[in-house]
C-alpha cells in the first residue's frame, strides 16, 4: 500500500514547466481554460506554479489515490469506497460542477490538471508503477464520472469525438430480442438506444457478455457509455505514461524535481511486497521440510486447505503449488527443505518425474532459476490477500485461491468444521461476510476466534497495540501472528518485528 | 522390408525415427507461409519465437529463423522431439540480450489460441481418465469445438480458425486472422472471459451460474448442444447411473419434494440409466410431485446442468497471454507417436482421433509406396533430396510430377487442407496490406 509519510523537500525554490521538458513542450503558452469537471488530461500544464505548490498539489492527490488503493485492496464495494472518499476529495481535491457557480472553480481544476501532470511524471518509471497509476487514476475518474452532473457530463463526453455509430430503427427492431437478451435490466426495446462500434473499444463488456456481439461489432447500449468512456481514459493514460517514461531522462537533468519526484515514487510502493524477506521470519522458529504439518496449524484457510488437499491427493496443480511454493518461502522455509518437502507430499511420483516436472518452477519461486529480474528478485513475493482474491480463479479440480471467495457456503463451512471451527456465531458471521464479499473480514474473523484467548492476554497486559492487531490482508502476516499468538514468550515481540 | 518397420517395438521419440519425419514429411514450407503470411521472408517470420524440446527434455526458448529452409536445418541438427511457437516479438529474440532497454524487447503479435484437454473433464467423464481417451469422450472435444468455432466466427468475425488435433487427448485452436493475432491480452482476456462458463474449482458445488434471459451465445450454444446432451452424455457417459452418483444430479435440482419424489424413486430402482432418470424429472414434477414447484426455476437448473456436462472447458490461461506458447502444428506427440494434424471443421465428426497416423505408421506408408512403384527409385528418400530446401511440401515444385513423400502416405489429407488453409488466409493478408499501404500514404502526410 501506498504509505503516507511525505517528508518535505526544498520548499524554498520555484518550479516551472518549462520548455525543456520535452512532454510539455506542444502546449501553448497562453492560459489554459477548464470549460468542463471532468479532464481526460490530454493537454499538459504550462505555466508556472510555484515549488510548494508543486509539492503540495502532488501530495494532496497522492493521499487521495492512497486511499482508493487501499479501498480496493480491502476489497471494499463501489458504494463503501465512495463513501470513504467522497470527504477526503472534498478536502483535499474538491472539484465543484459549473453549476455550484463556485468561486474556487478555475483553482480547483488547475490543481486536479497540474497534480495529475506530476504524479504522472513521478510514477511513469517502471511498468509496475505505471500500472499502478493508471489504475488508481481510472478509479478516481470513474468516481467522478459517477457524481458528475447528466447534463455536464453528456457535454464533456461530446468532446471526446468517439466514432461510435447508433444503431438505427431497423436494425434495432431486426436484432430487437437479441439485443433484449444480451442487455441486463432492459426490458422493452423503447426504453434504450444501442450505438455499435468495434469489439476491441468495449473488451471489459464482451468479457462479462454484456453486449450482443455480431461479426465483430458490440452493440453497446447507452447506458453503458461509462464504461467505455473510461475505458478510453485508461488506454489513453497508458499510452501517455508509456511515452512519458520514455521522455524521462531528460527529465534527469533538472535536479530541483528530480528529489521530489524520486520521493513521491518511493511512497507508492506495491502492495505485494509489503511483505518482505525483513519481516518474514520469526527468530528461533523450527521451520523445516517435517515442521510443515504442524506448523499448518497456524496457517490461514487458503494454505490449509492446500495443505490438506495436498496430503489426500499427493498432488497439486499448477496454481496450487504456485501459491503455496510462494507462501513457504514467505514464512521462512528454506529453499532445501523446500524441495524436500514437494518431494516427499508427491509420494505417487518418481524422481525421475518430480526432476523433470516440478523442480525447476520451485526453484523458480525462489529465484535460484529463471532471468536474471527474477534472480535478482529472488523469485516472486508470496501472494498477497487481494492477488488471491482476483487473479487466476480455481478452475475445475484446483485448490488455489480464497476459500470464502471460491468455495460454495456449504463446502466451506465443512472445511471450516474440519479445521476446528464450529462456533455456530462464528460461522454465522462468516456466511454473512462471504455474502457481503467481505472476505477478508471472514478470515480475520475466524482468525480472532481461533486466537481469541491469546489475543485478550496481549491486549489486555498491554504488549500488542492496535498496528500489531490490524486487518490481515496477507496470509503470511496470518501465519506469522497465529505463531507468535500461540507461542507467546518463547519469540519475543521486539525481535520479530525488527 | 522397411528399415523403420523392422526395428524392434519402435519407441515413438526414437532420434532416427524423428529425424526421417522431419527431413521427410514435416510441412516447413507451409509452415512458413502460415506464420509469415507472405511468401517473401518478413518479420512475422523472422522474430517469431521458436522453442524446441530436445531429446533429453532441454528445453531451447528464442529460437528464430529468416526462412523457411533455416527452421529446416535447425530442426534436423537439433531434432527434437517437439517444437512449440510463441509470439512474433518487436526484435529477433536471439538478439534480445543485446538490447540496451529490456523494455525494447516485447511481444508484438500472435495467433489467439485456445487449448483443450480432457483431462479438465475428469470429473465428468466417466469412460475414461487422465491421459486416456476413447471415441465417447472425443465427444466432448467435438462439442467444444462446435461452440467455441461458432462464437469466434459469428460473433467476432474471425475467418481463419485452425484446429489442430494435440496427438493425445485434446485441441488447439489458432485464430489467425490479423485483428486477432494483434490483439494485447486484455482483448485475450476478454475474449477468453465471454467463452468461459465453468467455473469454480473441485469444492464449488454449482458450476453454472448464469444471467437469464440467456446471452445470444449462451442460447446458441445450448441449442448446438443439447442433441449432444442426449446421446453423448446421457447415453454414453451415463453420469448418474450409480446410486452414489445419481446425489450429485439432486444436488443440482431446485425442488425439495420434487427431489424427494425422485429419490425414492431411483433408490428403489438401481441402476437406472441416465437418459430414464433425466425424463423422470420432467415426467414426476408434472404428476404433481411437488406443490409449490417453480417451473422456470426447474427450467432454468436443467439448463445449467445440460450446460454443466456439456459446455467446453477452456485452459482460459492459454488463452489469455500473447506471449504464451503453444506446440506447432504437424509435430509428432511423443507419447502416442501420433502427428498433430489440423481438423477439418467442416467434418468435424467424422474426425478419429485414434485414426491419425503415427509416424511410424507413415514411414511405413512411404517404403510401401516406394516398393509398390520401384521404378521411381527410392523417390524422395535420399538425403541429397531432402537438402534442396523445398520443405517437403510443395508438389508443384516437384518435377515430372515426382510425388513429394507426404502424398504417398495419409498425411496426405492434412497437408492438403493446411495449405488451402494457409492459400486462403494468404488471401486476406494481401488485401490487408494493400488496404494498409494505402492508408499509409496518406499517414505520411502529417
Ligand atoms: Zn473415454
Amino acid at each position: 500500500m501506498i504509505r503516507q509519510d511525505f517528508a518535505r523537500i526544498d520548499p524554498k525554490r520555484r518550479a516551472t514547466f518549462d520548455h525543456k521538458r520535452k512532454q510539455f513542450a506542444t502546449a501553448s503558452y497562453k492560459p489554459q481554460e477548464y470549460p468542463h469537471r471532468l479532464n481526460f488530461y490530454e493537454i499538459p500544464p504550462t505555466a508556472e506554479i510555484t515549488l510548494e505548490e508543486f509539492e503540495q498539489w502532488a501530495i494532496d492527490r497522492l493521499r487521495i489515490l492512497a486511499e482508493l488503493e487501499a479501498c480496493s485492496f480491502r476489497n471494499k464495494t463501489p458504494a463503501e469506497t465512495a463513501a470513504h472518499i467522497t470527504p477526503l476529495l472534498q478536502k483535499y481535491l474538491p472539484l465543484s460542477s459549473n453549476t455550484s457557480s463556485s468561486s474556487e472553480l478555475a483553482n480547483e481544476r488547475k490543481k486536479d490538471h497540474y497534480s495529475h501532470f506530476i504524479l504522472r511524471l513521478a510514477f511513469s518509471a517502471t511498468d509496475d508503477l505505471r500500472r499502478r497509476f493508471a489504475r488508481v487514476e481510472t478509479a478516481l475518474f470513474k468516481l467522478r464520472f459517477q457524481n458528475d452532473d447528466a447534463r455536464e457530463r453528456q457535454a464533456f463526453v461530446e468532446t471526446l469525438n468517439f466514432d461510435w455509430e447508433v444503431v438505427g430503427d431497423d436494425e434495432k427492431r431486426e436484432l430487437g430480442a437479441e439485443l433484449l437478451q444480451s442487455t441486463p435490466g432492459v426490458r422493452r426495446l423503447e426504453d434504450e438506444n444501442w450505438f455499435k462500434l468495434d469489439w476491441e473499444r468495449v473488451p471489459e463488456l464482451v468479457e462479462g457478455r454484456r453486449v450482443l456481439l455480431k461479426r465483430g461489432k458490440a452493440y453497446v447500449p447507452m447506458r453503458e457509455q461509462m464504461s467505455m468512456v473510461v475505458s478510453e481514459f485508461t488506454a489513453r493514460l497508458e499510452r501517455s505514461l508509456e511515452l512519458t517514461s520514455r521522455a524521462l531522462p531528460r527529465l534527469d537533468e533538472d535536479d530541483r524535481l528530480s528529489p521530489i519526484l524520486s520521493h513521491l515514487s518511493k511512497n507508492f510502493t506495491a502492495p505485494d511486497s509489503t511483505y518482505s524477506d525483513s519481516n518474514a521470519h520469526i527468530p528461533g522458529a523450527p521451520i523445516n521440510a517435517g515442521s510443515i504439518d504442524t506448523l499448518s496449524q497456524s496457517f490461514p484457510l487458503c494454505m490449509r486447505n492446500l495443505h490438506m488437499t495436498l496430503r489426500k491427493n499427493a498432488h497439486l496443480k499448477h496454481f496450487g503449488r504456485l501459491q503455496y511454493t510462494l507462501f513457504l518461502k514467505g514464512i521462512g522455509l528454506s529453499l532445501e527443505d523446500c524441495l524436500l518437502f514437494w518431494r516427499q507430499s508427491f509420494r505417487n511420483i518418481t524422481d525421475d518425474t518430480f526432476n523433470k516436472e516440478y523442480r525447476y518452477n520451485i526453484r523458480h519461486s525462489y529465484g535460484d532459476v529463471g532471468g536474471d529480474a527474477n534472480r535478482r528478485g529472488r523469485g516472486y513475493s508470496p501472494y498477497s490477500c487481494q492477488k488471491i482474491l482476483t487473479e487466476h480463479p480455481p478452475g475445475p479440480g484446483e485448490a488455489h485461491g480464497c476459500p470464502y471467495r471460491h468455495f460454495s457456503t456449504d463446502n466451506l463451512t465443512a472445511l471450516l468444521q474440519a479445521t476446528g471451527v464450529s462456533d455456530r456465531d462464528v460461522l454465522r458471521g462468516v456466511r454473512e461476510d462471504v455474502e457481503k464479499k467481505r472476505f477478508h473480514m471472514a478470515c480475520n474473523r475466524v482468525f480472532e476466534y481461533a486466537h481469541k484467548g491469546e489475543i485478550k492476554k496481549v491486549k489486555d497486559d498491554g504488549t500488542w497495540g492496535a498496528a500489531e492487531l490490524d486487518t490481515i490482508v496477507h496470509p503470511n502476516t496470518y501465519f506469522k501472528r497465529s505463531y507468535m499468538l500461540k507461542h507467546l514468550g518463547a519469540v519475543k515481540q521486539e525481535e520479530a518485528e525488527s | 522390408m522397411s528399415i523403420y518397420s523392422s526395428l524392434p517395438a519402435p519407441k515413438y521419440s526414437d532420434p532416427e525415427i524423428m529425424y526421417a519425419f522431419y527431413q521427410r514429411l514435416f510441412p516447413f514450407r507451409t509452415l512458413f507461409q502460415w506464420l509469415n503470411h507472405s511468401p517473401t521472408p518478413s518479420n512475422d517470420f523472422g522474430h517469431r519465437e521458436f522453442a524446441f524440446t530436445l531429446q533429453n527434455d532441454a528445453y531451447l526458448r528464442y529460437q528464430a529463423f529468416p526462412t523457411a529452409d533455416l527452421l529446416r536445418k535447425e530442426v534436423l541438427r537439433l531434432n527434437p522431439s517437439r517444437f512449440e511457437i510463441g509470439p512474433v516479438y518487436t526484435t529477433n529474440p536471439r538478439e534480445r540480450k543485446t538490447l540496451r532497454k529490456a523494455s525494447a524487447f516485447r511481444p508484438l503479435a500472435k495467433e489467439l489460441v485456445f487449448d483443450i484437454d480432457l483431462t479438465d473433464y475428469d470429473e465428468i467423464r466417466t469412460c475414461c481418465d487422465k491421459a486416456n481417451i476413447c471415441h465417447k469422450c472425443w465427444s466432448f472435444v467435438t462439442m467444444a469445438i462446435k461452440v467455441v468455432d461458432a462464437a469466434l466466427k459469428d460473433d467476432f468475425g474471425f475467418k481463419h480458425i485452425m484446429w489442430v488435433y494435440s496427438g493425445r487427448r485434446g485441441a488447439h485452436a489458432w485464430v489467425c486472422d490479423r485483428r486477432a493475432r494483434e490483439m494485447d491480452d486484455q482483448k485475450r482476456k476478454a475474449i477468453a472471459g465471454y467463452l468461459e462458463l465453468i467455473r469454480g474449482g473441485a469444492q464449488t458445488s454449482k458450476k453454472v451460474n448464469i444471467r437469464r434471459p440467456l446471452h445470444p451465445h449462451i442460447a446458441r450454444s445450448l441449442d448446438i448442444l443439447k442433441a449432444h446432451f442426449q446421446t453423448d452424455i446421457l447415453t454414453d457417459q451415463d453420469p448418474w447411473q450409480s446410486d452414489e452418483r445419481f446425489a450429485t444430479l439432486l444436488k443440482l435440482l431446485p425442488d425439495k419434494s420434487l427431489n424427494e419424489s425422485l429419490r425414492k424413486k431411483w433408490e428403489s430402482s438401481p441402476n437406472r440409466p441416465s437418459t430414464s432418470k433425466w425424463a423422470d424429472i420432467d415426467s414426476l414434477a408434472k404428476t404433481g410431485a411437488s406443490r409449490s414447484l417453480d417451473r422456470k426455476a426447474l427450467l432454468e437448473a436443467k439448463q445449467d446442468i445440460v450446460l454443466e456436462y456439456t459446455y467446453p472447458r477452456l485452459d482460459v490461461e492459454v488463452s489469455k497471454k500473447l506471449i504464451h506458447l503453444l506446440k506447432s502444428p504437424f509435430v509428432v506427440h511423443p507419447g502416442t507417436g501420433r502427428v498433430c494434424v489440423p481438423i477439418d471443421t467442416r467434418r468435424l465428426e467424422e474426425f478419429d482421433p485414434l485414426g491419425v497416423p503415427t509416424v511410424t505408421q507413415l514411414l511405413d506408408e512411404i517404403d510401401e509406396w516406394d516398393r509398390r512403384e520401384g521404378a521411381v527409385g527410392g523417390g524422395n528418400g535420399s538425403q541429397g533430396n531432402g537438402s534442396q530446401g523445398n520443405g517437403n511440401d510443395d508438389p508443384a515444385n516437384s518435377q515430372e510430377r515426382r510425388l513429394q513423400d507426404y502424398e504417398k502416405t495419409s498425411l496426405k489429407p492434412y497437408v492438403d487442407y493446411f495449405r488451402a488453409f494457409v492459400a486462403s488466409l494468404l488471401k486476406d493478408e494481401k488485401v490487408l496490406k494493400r488496404e494498409r499501404n494505402e492508408g499509409g500514404a496518406d499517414a505520411m502526410e502529417f
